[in-house]
């Protein structure tokens, strides 16, 4: 007999094995970039060079969780999201808040339209976001006038490269950011403790007592080390903040809420979902709303980012946000993946990217790195699989 | 006349907990037409998948003799260039081809490597088309064609490949009168070019006209074989020997206490999915009682699942007409959801592709379809959630490593189990079972019998739809025979048997 715990490091065990290719590819940049990479300075940059992705590999997961639908128009939506909210500061003078705030409506339209074509007309989703990409890649053409608009206000560009004011005043050093390195190793003890009573209190096997208190000690090691990195430079990324909040509104969505469920049965089998009363329809409808209000919000990180909206702004996005999520675990079947196993994903394509470009790799050589990694990841993943039958 | 064409001797074939055949033997004459008769799940198709090579020598026991000769196929291909040709129940075609491309598929009119002799393709296509009475262009689709005209491309294809000896698997169950006739006297014409045919049916009147001999098959064994002009081949006969079989004690007691008219479908009327001209469904009307196990029998094709589905919330059928009366008051329930709110719950016929997600573990499945009890605010209780999965766990013992294990790991019997914790925590009033112990080994079997008599008892109404004519008989009070869309007939359980459950279907017919 197996033990449940055994069980759940076996199902989990894509995951394990993505954070630790993660540490692996982090330690080995780090040693070749001659200590490079982890620089404060480089650490900032590497959160808020890769957060758009992070958004959309998100959003991208929920979409391939139905059924290994992928969302192809992202991209696309992001640029057109971001022109439009250039042209409304830029040429109409609309103030920032309700300019962006006009962009992510104009994504929750956006979404309402491939969700209609999708859930509703049953276009298939490769197709329909196929025909989103095409048509929000011309009507960003479209808003720009086939031309660059620059430079963005500052609290527009604040959201992508904005830092968290040290309300402490520290002047060598961040302070706040210290102090939420402090306060998220609190919470993040707090949860794992309550997790580990309950399992104790079910009489689910726990990990012994040493094993728990060396993964505590770790993981606030790491945490503090990452905050006490961010600190030294210019503190926390706005960009940071947001990502984190992101990740953690849609993990619980995914793991704890009826919705989410609803998106893991339906991708799990469409027919028994349906036949024990998942609306799968409507499931499928909300899912694409999302993708694109994420993607509208990338497109306007991604702006702020670049301090400009470019006809070719979000180029290829959807890529590198399909890929995040499948290194990250996802299925391609649908019903298997996580949000965390999306950004680890998102984040060794991050590093990847990142390490290589310090190394003086250039891009040609990143686009074929980066394939091979993918493929060899999924290649894992199914060889793990066909073993384990 | 009067040589064996085909022997198959002692057939044994195993499945996972199951033997499906059990020292079968089959003889054949040459040129003649064999009738296979056997209820639903007796071994027929099993036996003919052995013949074919569907199931590779190797995976059973016994030998196929072909005019004289010991056969060891490893696959179709093999039995094939024996001429032994299969027709299936599903038709293997491909609808998006034409006649002429599905009757050569696989079996290519090359005339140079792999470059197709279209001319050649087509001329023979035609003249085998002729033979059959198949009055189509060459081009059409087969999607464009009905059903019976489809099932004579399916005999043109075997022809094709110059069948000695042609299989049909019921091959007029999805055909109207006329064409049923047609085919069955094209078999008959087919006999006179020296084809043998072995023609598995459900429809006696069909097998008593056209067959020369009758074996029977009950259980995975050969009972006898009649032969038309030596024995009596009445249906009578025949289904004497389809059903003779003692009911031992395979079903445990209850204790009867039935209520009141609590469950009631007036007039109901659906139309197929796929075809909404084809009415499938016609005037059904049935009543049943708090407390009380009512059968829903029938043969494959019966429309049995079709009814179930298209009350559970409407998920088969359109143009669907008729009243659902519970409890005394009218309920609409037009989407699963409301079916499940209204205390509706259905388990279905396959629980691998539409019962179980079974990537998920077991908890997971238990509380899908009643999320809502275990949540609030939208926020699903882990802890509640797991409480759940273990009480059901222990009460209908379903035997696992934890609540976590996968459902797809699971043995049949335990996987029904976890679909009956997931409806009965949906707290219904009213439970459809379909086939809620296909593919069960007899241990399982029993244990789901008791957990569907335990619900009885405490005042649910169940609705039970099963082929297995013991198992209606043993759990139901009361059974509706169902037959093409209607019902045909309603029995008690103390006035029902299994030979006039058979004569209510055969009769309809």
């Amino acid at each position: 007999m197996k033990s449940s715990a055994g069980i759940s490091f076996k199902n989990n065990m894509r995951q394990y094995v993505m954070v630790i290719a993660l540490a692996v590819v982090i330690i080995l940049f780090e040693i070749t970039t001659g200590g490079v990479l982890l620089k404060p300075l480089n650490i900032s940059n590497l959160i808020m060079q890769n957060a758009y992705i992070l958004i959309l590999a998100t959003g991208m997961l929920l979409c391939i969780l139905t059924g290994g639908n992928i969302d192809l128009s992202v991209g696309s939506v992001a640029g057109f999201v971001g022109a439009i909210s250039a042209v409304l500061i830029i040429r109409m003078d609309v103030p920032v808040f309700w300019a962006i705030l006009i962009s992510l409506g104009v994504g929750v339209l956006i979404g309402f339209w491939q969700g209609f074509w999708i859930a509703y007309v049953g276009v298939p989703a490769f197709i329909a976001t196929l025909a989103g990409m095409l048509i929000f890649r011309g009507l960003t053409l479209v808003t720009l006038q086939g031309t660059s608009l620059a430079p963005m206000p500052k609290n527009y560009t604040f959201l992508a490269s904005g830092f968290l004011p040290d309300i402490f005043g520290g002047s060598t050093i961040n302070i706040l950011a210290l102090v939420i390195g402090l306060l998220s190793s609190a919470v993040y003890v707090f949860f794992e403790m309550r997790k580990r009573a309950n399992r104790g209190k079910y009489g689910f096997e726990v990990a012994s007592n040493k094993a728990f208190i060396l993964q505590l000690v770790g993981i606030i090691a790491v945490i503090n080390a990452f905050t006490f990195a961010l600190a030294s430079y210019r503190g926390i990324p706005m960009v940071l903040v947001i990502v984190v909040i992101l990740v953690a509104i849609y993990s619980f969505i995914t793991m704890k809420t009826i919705p989410g469920r609803h998106i893991y049965a339906f991708g799990g089998n469409a027919k028994a979902a349906r036949l024990s009363g998942v609306n799968t329809k409507r499931v499928m409808f909300w899912v694409y709303v999302n993708m694109s209000v994420l993607a509208a919000f990338a497109g306007i990180i991604f702006t702020g980012r670049l301090n400009s909206a470019t006809p070719k702004s979000g180029v290829n996005f959807e890529l590198d946000a399909i890929a995040s999520c499948f290194i990250g675990g996802a299925s391609t079947a649908g019903g298997v993946g996580t949000v965390i196993g999306a950004i680890v994903g998102g984040l060794l394509m991050g590093v990847l990217n990142n390490g290589m470009s310090i190394m003086g790799v250039s891009i040609d050589w990143q686009q074929a790195i980066k394939g091979f990694v993918l493929l060899g990841a999924v290649a894992f993943d199914v060889y793990s699989k066909s073993k384990a039958k | 006349m009067g040589q064996n064409v085909l022997e198959m001797k002692n057939i044994t074939k195993l499945f996972p907990g199951v033997k499906a055949l059990d020292q079968v033997n089959l003889s054949v004459k040459a040129h003649q037409i064999h009738a296979l008769v056997g209820e639903n799940g007796a071994g027929k198709s099993t036996l003919m998948n052995v013949l074919s090579g569907v199931y590779p020598s190797g995976s059973y026991e016994g030998d196929i003799v072909v005019e004289g000769e010991v056969c060891q196929f490893r696959g179709i291909k093999e039995s094939e260039a024996k001429g032994i040709a299969i027709i299936h129940q599903e038709l293997a075609l491909i609808p998006s081809l034409s006649i002429a491309e599905n009757v050569f598929l696989g079996n290519e009119q090359a005339g140079m490597g792999v470059i197709i002799d279209w001319d050649k393709t087509r001329t023979k296509t035609l003249e085998m088309m002729k033979k059959v009475g198949l009055d189509e262009h060459i081009e059409t689709r087969v999607m464009d064609l009905g059903m019976g005209k489809q099932q004579l491309v399916e005999i043109v294809k075997a022809l094709a490949k110059d069948v000695k000896i042609l299989i049909l698997d019921e091959p007029t169950a999805a055909l109207n009168d006329d064409d049923s006739d047609h085919l069955l006297e094209l078999l008959l014409e087919l006999k006179s070019h020296d084809i043998t045919s072995i023609i598995i049916s459900h429809k006696l009147n069909e097998v008593t006209k056209v067959a020369d001999e009758i074996t029977v098959i009950r259980d995975g064994k050969t009972i006898e074989t009649l032969i038309k002009g030596v024995d009596d081949i009445s249906e009578d006969r025949i289904i004497k020997g389809m059903v003779g079989r003692e009911l031992t004690d395979r079903f445990p007691k209850r204790t009867h206490d039935i209520g009141d008219v609590y469950f009631e479908v007036k007039d109901w009327n659906v139309y197929d999915q796929k075809d909404d001209t084809r009415h499938q469904l016609k005037d059904i009307n049935i009543k049943t009682r708090k407390g009380e196990v009512v059968g829903i029998a029938g043969l494959m094709g019966a429309g049995r699942t079709e009814l179930a589905m298209s009350i559970f919330g409407r998920s088969y059928g359109k143009k669907i007409t008729g009243t659902i009366i519970k409890n005394g008051k009218e309920i609409k329930i037009h989407t699963v959801k409301a079916a499940i709110s209204n205390g509706i719950a259905y388990t279905t016929e396959d629980r691998k592709s539409a019962g179980l997600i079974l990537i998920d573990d077991i908890k997971r499945n238990i509380s899908l379809a009643s999320l809502k009890t275990i949540s609030r605010h939208l926020i699903i209780d882990d802890n509640e959630e797991v409480k759940v999965g273990e009480e059901f766990r222990k009460k209908l013992r379903i035997k696992s490593s934890s609540i976590l294990q996968k459902t797809g790991n699971l043995s049949g019997g335990n996987q029904q189990k976890v679909v009956f914790s997931k409806w009965i925590f949906s707290d219904p009033d009213v439970l459809i079972l379909d086939e809620p112990t296909r593919g069960i080994d007899v241990g399982a079997k029993y244990e789901i019998y008791t957990v569907i008599n335990e619900l009885a008892e405490k005042g649910k109404t169940i609705i039970m739809i099963s082929s297995e004519l013991p198992e209606i008989l043993g759990m139901c009070d009361r059974i509706y025979v169902m037959n093409e869309g209607q019902i045909v007939g309603e029995l008690n359980s103390d006035e029902a048997s299994q030979e006039n459950i058979m004569h209510c279907i055969m009769q309809s017919h």
